[in-house]
């Protein structure tokens, strides 16, 4: 879930050490990534058919809990959806499907999950990205300020106010600030079907309505960031350059902008990623919170069946999300940092 | 004077140690004030059924009128059923301190278990062990939890499960890393020349090397474990009789009274949540900071 604080909420961000000092090191290392990251995909792709196939026992059962069915048509329902073969040969059924791009269809819409997927991924990819965007700003310039005048009052309150955010639950954060703002700001969806139609208005309605959600998940996000810059540049505050930057006469803000922080941000990079499972958590609760008709909500709305096919399709779908991104911040990760190349 | 035995050395330095990690804690305010805290919560919680009256959590002994604003008879308000908000936060705390302390059980358990093997082993174990553990680390835990406490029968056991199952990779990475320090040490090789076996080596030497950092990790893990629980509850995966604070906010929304405007219902429960987690993150955190000495320089 989200990482304890000193460990995980300043989780190791050591560069990758690569193994080898041989020419080839490099290919190698991309080898051993790009297998790695083959593994967990199938991986994800085999908890979902043991999670949601498997461990149920008899998934027919959960989907039709509580409803008065006769066995006749439980069987059929079981024919229909193909839990009458051996297991294994539903396994190949499910590997097959996935290969096509197939992930079933849902019980609730009686629609392809692949299409629901498709229709709901925009507004997650928008929540998300812009509170990251926004975390990860808010998050360096608090934390360098904290870590430049370490142990100041500025320090003592960011630091204090941050964790605080990251302590209370994002849901209740949301539900607290829907009831303080009042009818400010809309409390659900994504645009006012009133709206007059052009790009200028539908796009600040949008805005408007995307206010709090992000809001909500900044609240959350951004502690992190805050103490991971805070920690990186303390740690850079030490080294030698710094002094020399400092021998030769530069004014304190640019020993700060020009010097310290570059470096001090690379971690940061790697924790973006990282977050990435922290990310989907909050956007699941926001999205419920503010009936915000993304991915997350989507979620939820499996959850009420429970709609297994879509939620299958939706585990599938975020878990390998995320592996992929990581994926990609590792191998970033060889490009901005020359001493991960150089070994 | 007899000469002491080895034991009684070994247990006079193990005191000793503990009274300077208390030292050390004593100064962080912090942590201080995260103790404190806790030990205030877990008490009125444990003793709550000597403190107060239980039948005032039953809807059909309900005193109040639905909603009622905070006032002298109920401090902070009754919610939609005519129940007082204090008494059911109160009450709430042993649900979600028990949930928050078994779902860490389980998912300490794991996360030693691994590590110390993977750093043991090493090997072809370790290799397995560990892209096991990276995977269930960038794997989106509230996803996996949603999934398996959907297919478990819904309940208390479903969610310390999917919260235990789902929260113990970074436990394991940071027990390996510490396994692997620990074992590099002289006096690991002069047991395995004495013949000690595996299991000698990891109860006798390993294990207790281990146990103070892993504690300090336990105290991180209850704070996660409590905000997993109380957004499962949320999202209507937990026991409706069992009411956690996470399971008050879900019935604060589900009925309405959040619309209607009874800050006094949505408040309470969040706020618990909160200095909870503050508290054991703090407290953690400070004995974190005393144990690790990688840590103490920042």
């Amino acid at each position: 879930m989200i990482g304890p604080v000193s460990t995980a909420l300043a989780p190791d961000l050591a560069p990758p050490t690569t193994p080898g000092g041989r020419g080839g090191g490099t290919v190698r290392h991309l080898a051993t990534k790009l297998g790695g990251a083959v593994v967990s995909l199938l991986m994800v792709i085999v908890l979902g058919f043991f999670l949601f196939r498997v461990l149920p026992g008899d998934p027919v059962k959960t989907i039709t809990r509580g409803a008065p069915v006769g066995p006749q048509q439980l069987a059929a329902l079981r024919h229909e959806l193909g839990l009458d073969k051996p297991i294994a040969a539903q396994f190949v059924d499910y590997l097959a499907q996935l290969a096509r791009g197939d992930l079933g269809e849902s019980y609730q819409f009686r629609v392809p999950v692949s299409t629901l997927i498709g229709e709901r991924i925009g507004p997650t990819v928008l929540l998300v990205g812009v509170a990251t965007a926004l975390a990860i700003l808010v998050g360096l310039w608090l934390g360098t300020r904290a870590a430049w005048r370490r142990g100041s009052r500025f320090d003592r309150i960011s630091t204090g106010v941050a964790l605080l955010l990251w302590s209370a639950p994002t849901f209740w954060l949301g539900l607290v600030l829907l009831t303080v703002t009042g009818n400010l700001f809309p409390s659900q969806g994504l645009i006012n079907p009133n709206t007059p139609a052009g790009f200028l208005p539908q796009t600040l309605d949008l805005l408007h309505h995307l206010t709090l959600p992000c809001l909500t998940l900044v609240a959350v996000l951004y502690a992190q960031y805050l103490l991971v810059m805070r920690s990186s540049l303390l740690e850079e505050m030490n080294a030698d350059y710094l002094v020399t930057a400092k021998a030769k006469g530069l004014r304190d803000d640019l020993v700060r902008r020009r010097h310290a922080v570059p470096n001090a941000m690379l971690p940061t990079v790697t924790l973006i990623f990282l977050n990435l499972g922290l990310v989907v958590s909050g956007a699941v609760t926001v999205e419920t919170v503010f009936s915000w008709p993304g991915l997350g909500l989507l979620t939820y709305q499996a959850l009420q069946g429970p709609d297994l096919p879509l939620l299958q399709g939706l585990f599938v779908v975020l878990a390998g999300a995320v592996l992929v991104m990581n994926l990609i911040a590792e191998l970033l990760y060889q490009v901005i940092d020359p001493r991960v190349r150089a070994t | 004077m007899s000469t002491p035995s080895p034991t009684a050395i070994a247990w006079q330095r193990r005191r000793a140690a503990v009274g300077r990690v208390w030292q050390e804690f004593l100064s962080d305010r912090g942590g201080l004030f995260g103790l404190a805290a806790l030990s205030l919560i877990v008490a009125l919680a444990v003793f709550a059924p000597l403190l107060s009256d239980a039948s005032g959590l039953d809807p059909t002994h309900a005193t109040g009128r639905p909603l009622e604003a905070p006032s002298g008879h109920f401090l902070l308000g009754t919610d939609n059923l005519g129940r007082s908000v204090l008494l059911q936060v109160w009450w709430g705390a042993r649900i979600s301190l028990l949930v928050g302390v078994l779902a860490t059980l389980v998912s300490v358990g794991i996360g030693t278990l691994v590590g110390v093997a993977a750093a043991h082993f090493g090997g072809w174990t370790s290799a397995v062990l560990m892209r096991f553990t990276d995977f269930f680390l960038v794997l989106p835990s509230l996803v996996l939890a949603i999934a398996l406490s959907t297919v478990l029968n819904r309940g208390i056991f479903a969610i310390v499960l999917a919260v235990g199952v789902t929260s113990w990779p970074s436990t394991a990475r940071l027990v390996r890393a510490q396994t692997l320090a620990v074992e590099s040490r002289p006096y690991i090789e002069r047991a395995w020349a004495l013949g000690a076996g595996h299991v000698h080596v990891i109860i006798r030497h390993v294990l207790p090397a281990v146990a103070a950092l892993v504690f300090a990790n336990t105290t991180l893990t209850v704070a996660n474990s409590i905000i997993a629980e109380s957004t499962l509850s949320f999202l209507g995966l937990g026991d409706p009789n069992a009411a956690s604070w996470g399971e008050m906010l879900n019935a604060a929304l589900g009925s309405g009274a959040v619309t209607y405007g009874a800050w006094w219902y949505l408040l309470p429960p969040g706020l618990a949540i909160a200095l909870v987690v503050l508290a054991f993150m703090l407290a953690g955190r400070a004995l974190e900071t005393v144990l690790n000495p990688r840590l103490r320089e920042r």
